[in-house]
This record gives structure tokens, C-alpha cells and sequence, in this order.
């Protein structure tokens, strides 16, 4: 069976939750092996946790090149890659910066693209959801190597022992894919939460909020959930934009969505239409976020939800 | 110094969409306009041209699609683009992101004379596919770095910062010109025309191109090539009502903690 390349998502060599879903799909399509690109320190440790989820291989590429210059190297770096395993397709976890390697890259291999599936057949074909969530399309890559990005929660991982030996890939990048470079970054402070495009259960606040999110965030602490929140919050200046779900912000997936003041646009919806359980509490009982829901409440989230966190906890005893 | 903003015209989000027989996205049949992000990125080709007011800078609005597309860089040419290219072809309809980029990429050289201008500004996505891929293959084809997703855009010289949510960090990008360069939401609110810069954009140069005065083959693009198809397309179906209930002195919560027990969530 040909190999089916998975870009590991990682920070600083610790592996994510979602490598582990894109190389359960993998090996629908083939033979997973991973592809490491960071310090070549960390690609055994990342290695020892990828082949327990089916990863034969391990191609460790150094980022000594990479690092700091965005998406070009990268999709050098892998157009290298391919070009000598010749995969029967490259998996890559969906984000904005991953979505712009696919894109590259599916230009330099002359290979179709799909992008944002949220599952992958036998056969290769994908279902993607389309139109803020409002239709669901099957496609399918028919030129060339496909290159399909996921969306984090497609697939429960499924651990699957591997050999997982490392190999060493040497790639040249190109000076012109170095002339765009991150001059600063500001590491984002870790809340403890898990990550909102990540996790099993979502707790957002919006306009409903009037700015206070001791409630909301009392929740998601409950459940162990992220914390997330609508445009207008976010405009608001409540809270940062990398908090926000929807169409200009995260999709988020997870398995269950507690909506709380958020009136449910559009836009909203489109970020998290896809949720498997809804649940709203919003005063507005006209709010279309009402349409959605599984289960909903009309009333005041401020004395809603610090009585369900309480409710919570007196249940986990 | 040249700008050329890639504009989209798409379906109406606020209103019914849908898809042709083909799985295409119908774009003939219903209520269409300039996508609302895209107007972030006109909105900051024109911010860019007035902070240097001292340079000679034209802000030329590019569109690819049908007729009615039209429409998307008229309401650029409103806001204050200088002029307007429309590339209209039969043979371009149903193409992928990847044959889009290919015309895009041979527009834009052609709008700025056959070389590649200073800046090609676009949008964070399309509010229809949104695949937020075309800045990235067109800046592969035109051999340009890319600089996407900026909330803040910084430009001296020939050398541009911005400011951006990353992945994982709040980052500062730097490049230097030409390159592609894609603006989010929260780059500023785009301006409305005013009633001048609508009978002004009425005066504005706007060309339409075929797919031959690019030099492009209809064999090159639209559905039947595309390296990607779609098979079939459903509507989601409709989630079933939920319940729902009033809160009264706590009722509220009670109830959602034992909707909440009973799917095991807590």
C-alpha cells in the first residue's frame, strides 16, 4: 500500500490532538507516515507518539530553514518530500496557516485540493460542510496527489501500534521562499482551557454577556471545556479576537456548544452549525440561536449559569 | 506604485443559497454582491494610497464571474478604486480554486501592464467556498511571497509590517514588495460609497477581458477540468426541535443540568 503523508500538528515538539485524528483517517487511503517538521531534537519523542496511532514512518524535516519565514518553505519542504515518496495523499490539520501550505503546494505538485473536510472514505472521498454549515458536500481529488486539510473532532483517533522509525529528510528551500519572515511573536498566555478548536465541549458568551464573562468562563471550568465568543463580544472588546467562533473567526466542531447571549447571525452559525449537541440560554426568546438548539432556556445567563456551574459541581461531589 | 485588490462576487449570504445541477454553486440565480470581506481589502488598498498621498497610486479592482459580477467592482470603483477589470468567460464557470488563481494570477499581470504590481491585496476568504486558499496559490504563481490574515498593515517604503492572530502567537510579518497581501475583518471597517464617489465611479475606466485576452485556453479552466470534484451536494438536514424552556427562580438550570446528565455531559 502506498504511503499517506500526515503533517504532525505540533508546538514545540509536543504533538496535538488532531495528528492523532488525521492518521486515523490516513489509513482509510494507505500506509500513514507522519511528517515531523521542527527541531530534530524533538522528532523521536513526537515519533514515540504518533506510531501508536499507525504511523510506519517518521520523516523528521529540520525547520532550521523554516522556521520564522510562514508558509513558502513549508510547501517546498513537502513538495521535496512527496516528490520522493510519490504518497497516495497528504493529510494536513486544517488551519489558516496550513491551509496556505495546502495551497502552495497543490499548485507546485499540480494536484487537486480539498480543504476543511470533516471526513475522509475509503477511496478518498471527503465531506466537507459548505454554506455556514448549511449544506454538506462530498468531493473528491481528481488530478494528482490529493491534498486534504482537516478539521480538528473528524475522526476519534483510533490507536493503532506502529513502527514509527525516523527518518532523516533533508530538504533546500529556496531564497525566495524567505523573503516574507515573522519579525515578532507574542506567544498567546496558556488559560489552562483546552483549545477552542480542540475541544469536546465549547462555552461561548456574547452580546448577552454586557461584558462580564465570570459566568461563562465559571462553566466552561465545569465542564472542562474552552471558552469562545460572537463577533459582537469580540468587537465589543470584551475579549480577544482569537476567541471567536464563526465565520471570520474559529470553526469549531466539538461535542457540545453551549450558546449564552448570543443571538445566533449568520456568521455565528456558520463557525459552529456543525456541533453535535446546542444548547442556548439567551433572554431573547425570539433569538435564532433558538432554531438550533437541542435544548434551550429563556433567561438571564448571569443567574443561569452560576446556578448550573453550582449544579455541576454538587454533582461531581 | 500599483495595487490591484481581487474582489468576489457571491451569493447573498442573508438569503437562500444554492447549487446548480452540476454541484456548482449557483451564482446566476440568486441575490449576489461584493463579498463582505472583500470590501476589508479594498477598503485597505484605499487607506494604503491615501497614507501616501505624496505617491502616484493606482487602485485597480479585478473581479472574475459572470454578468452579474459586474456589480462587485462597480461598488469598488463606488468606494474609490481608480479603475476596474471584469474577466468574463463562459468557459471559466464551475473552475476550482486552482484554475481560479491561474486567471487571477494572468489578470493581474495584465492590469498592471504584464508585470507583477507592488501590492495584490485580498480578502481572508470567500463567504461562499471559503477555502481562504487563493491568496496563497496566486502568490505560488506569481512567484511573490504572501502575507495574509493582517488585522494591521504598516507599509514604509518598500517594505510592509503586519500585525496578525496566528495560530498560536500574535505575530508581527514582514516582507517586502511586491507580495500578496490578504486583510481580515478586523483591519477597519470598510467605508461606504458616498453619493460622489457614485456618480464619480460611473466616469471610471472598467474593462472586461475574455479568457483569450489573457492568453488563457478555455481548456485550462471551469468544471470539467477542475482537479477537484464535487460529487454531490445536500442540504444539512433540519435539527429537530429542541426543547425549550423559561427559567423561573432557577428552574432554568435545574432542567439544563439534567438535559446535560442525561447526554452525559456532566
Amino acid at each position: 500500500m502506498s504511503e499517506v503523508l500526515v503533517l504532525i500538528d505540533h508546538v514545540g515538539g509536543e504533538v496535538k490532538k488532531p495528528t492523532y485524528e488525521l492518521l486515523t483517517l490516513a489509513a482509510r487511503l494507505g500506509t500513514p507516515s507522519a511528517v515531523f517538521i521542527g527541531d530534530p531534537g524533538q522528532a523521536a519523542g513526537a515519533a514515540e507518539k504518533v506510531k501508536a496511532y499507525g504511523a510506519e514512518k517518521v520523516y523528521a524535516i529540520d525547520d532550521a530553514q523554516i522556521k520564522g519565514y510562514l508558509v513558502a518553505p513549508k510547501a517546498e519542504a513537502l513538495q521535496q518530500l512527496a516528490a520522493q515518496v510519490a504518497p497516495a495523499a497528504v493529510l494536513l490539520p486544517s488551519s489558516a496557516e496550513n491551509k496556505e501550505v495546502a495551497g502552495r503546494l497543490a499548485i507546485k505538485l499540480e494536484s487537486g485540493l480539498i480543504t476543511d473536510a470533516v471526513d475522509i472514505a475509503d477511496g478518498g472521498v471527503t465531506t466537507q460542510s459548505v454554506f455556514a454549515g448549511g449544506f454538506t458536500a462530498t468531493a473528491k481529488v481528481t488530478k494528482g496527489t490529493p491534498i486534504i486539510t482537516v478539521k480538528p473532532n473528524s475522526a476519534a483517533p483510533v490507536e493503532s501500534a506502529a513502527a514509527g522509525s525516523v527518518e532523516q529528510f533533508a530538504v533546500t528551500i529556496s531564497d525566495a521562499a524567505k523573503t516574507a519572515q515573522i519579525v515578532a511573536a507574542q506567544p498567546r498566555k496558556a488559560s489552562g482551557r483546552p483549545e477552542l478548536t480542540e475541544a469536546a465541549i465549547v462555552v461561548s458568551g456574547g452580546r448577552g454577556t454586557g461584558g462580564d464573562f465570570t459566568a461563562v468562563e465559571g462553566l466552561a471550568d465545569a465542564l472542562g471545556a474552552a471558552v469562545g465568543a460572537s463577533r459582537a463580544a469580540v468587537d465589543s472588546g470584551w475579549i480577544p479576537h482569537t476567541f471567536q467562533v464563526g465565520q471570520t473567526g474559529k470553526t469549531v466542531s466539538p461535542q457540545l456548544y453551549v450558546a449564552n447571549g448570543i443571538s445566533g447571525a449568520i456568521q455565528h452559525r456558520a463557525g459552529m452549525q456543525t456541533s453535535k449537541t446546542i444548547v442556548a440560554v439567551n433572554k431573547d426568546e425570539e433569538a435564532p440561536m433558538f432554531e438550533l438548539v437541542d435544548f434551550g432556556v429563556v433567561g438571564d445567563l448571569h443567574t443561569v449559569l452560576p446556578a448550573l456551574t453550582e449544579e455541576i459541581n454538587k454533582r461531581k461531589g | 506604485m500599483n495595487i490591484v485588490v481581487c474582489v468576489k462576487y457571491v451569493p447573498d449570504a442573508t438569503g437562500d443559497r444554492s447549487f446548480e445541477a452540476d454541484n456548482t454553486v449557483d451564482r446566476v440565480g440568486v441575490d449576489g454582491l461584493l463579498s463582505e470581506l472583500d470590501e476589508y481589502a479594498v477598503e485597505q488598498a484605499l487607506q494604503l494610497k491615501e497614507k501616501r498621498s505624496d505617491e502616484e497610486i493606482t487602485v485597480t479592482a479585478l473581479t472574475i464571474g459572470p454578468e452579474k459580477a459586474v456589480d462587485a467592482v462597480r461598488k469598488a470603483l463606488q468606494m474609490g478604486a481608480d479603475k476596474a477589470v471584469h474577466v468574463q468567460d463562459e468557459a471559466i464557470a464551475g473552475s476550482d480554486a486552482i484554475a481560479t488563481s491561474l486567471v487571477l494570477a494572468e489578470a493581474v499581470k495584465k492590469a498592471n501592464g504584464g508585470a507583477v504590481p507592488e501590492v495584490v491585496m485580498c480578502g481572508l476568504a470567500s463567504t461562499d467556498a471559503s477555502m481562504s486558499v487563493v491568496p496563497a496559490m496566486l502568490a505560488e504563481r506569481l512567484g511573490l511571497p504572501q502575507v495574509t490574515q493582517a488585522s494591521v498593515v504598516e507599509t514604509q517604503g518598500d517594505q510592509v509590517r503586519i500585525k496578525r492572530d496566528g495560530d498560536t502567537a500574535t505575530e508581527v510579518i514582514g516582507g517586502t514588495m511586491p507580495l500578496v497581501l490578504s486583510v481580515t475583518d478586523q483591519s477597519g471597517e470598510a467605508r461606504y460609497p458616498s453619493f460622489k464617489g457614485i456618480m464619480a465611479a460611473k466616469k471610471k475606466p472598467l474593462e472586461t477581458w475574455s479568457l483569450a485576452d489573457l492568453g488563457v485556453e478555455p481548456a485550462q479552466v471551469g468544471l470539467s477540468v477542475a482537479w477537484s470534484q464535487v460529487e454531490d451536494t445536500a442540504p444539512r438536514p433540519p435539527r429537530t426541535a429542541g426543547e425549550i424552556v423559561k427559567d423561573e427562580d432557577g428552574s432554568g438550570a435545574v432542567a439544563l443540568a439534567g438535559f446535560l446528565a442525561s447526554k452525559k455531559f456532566i
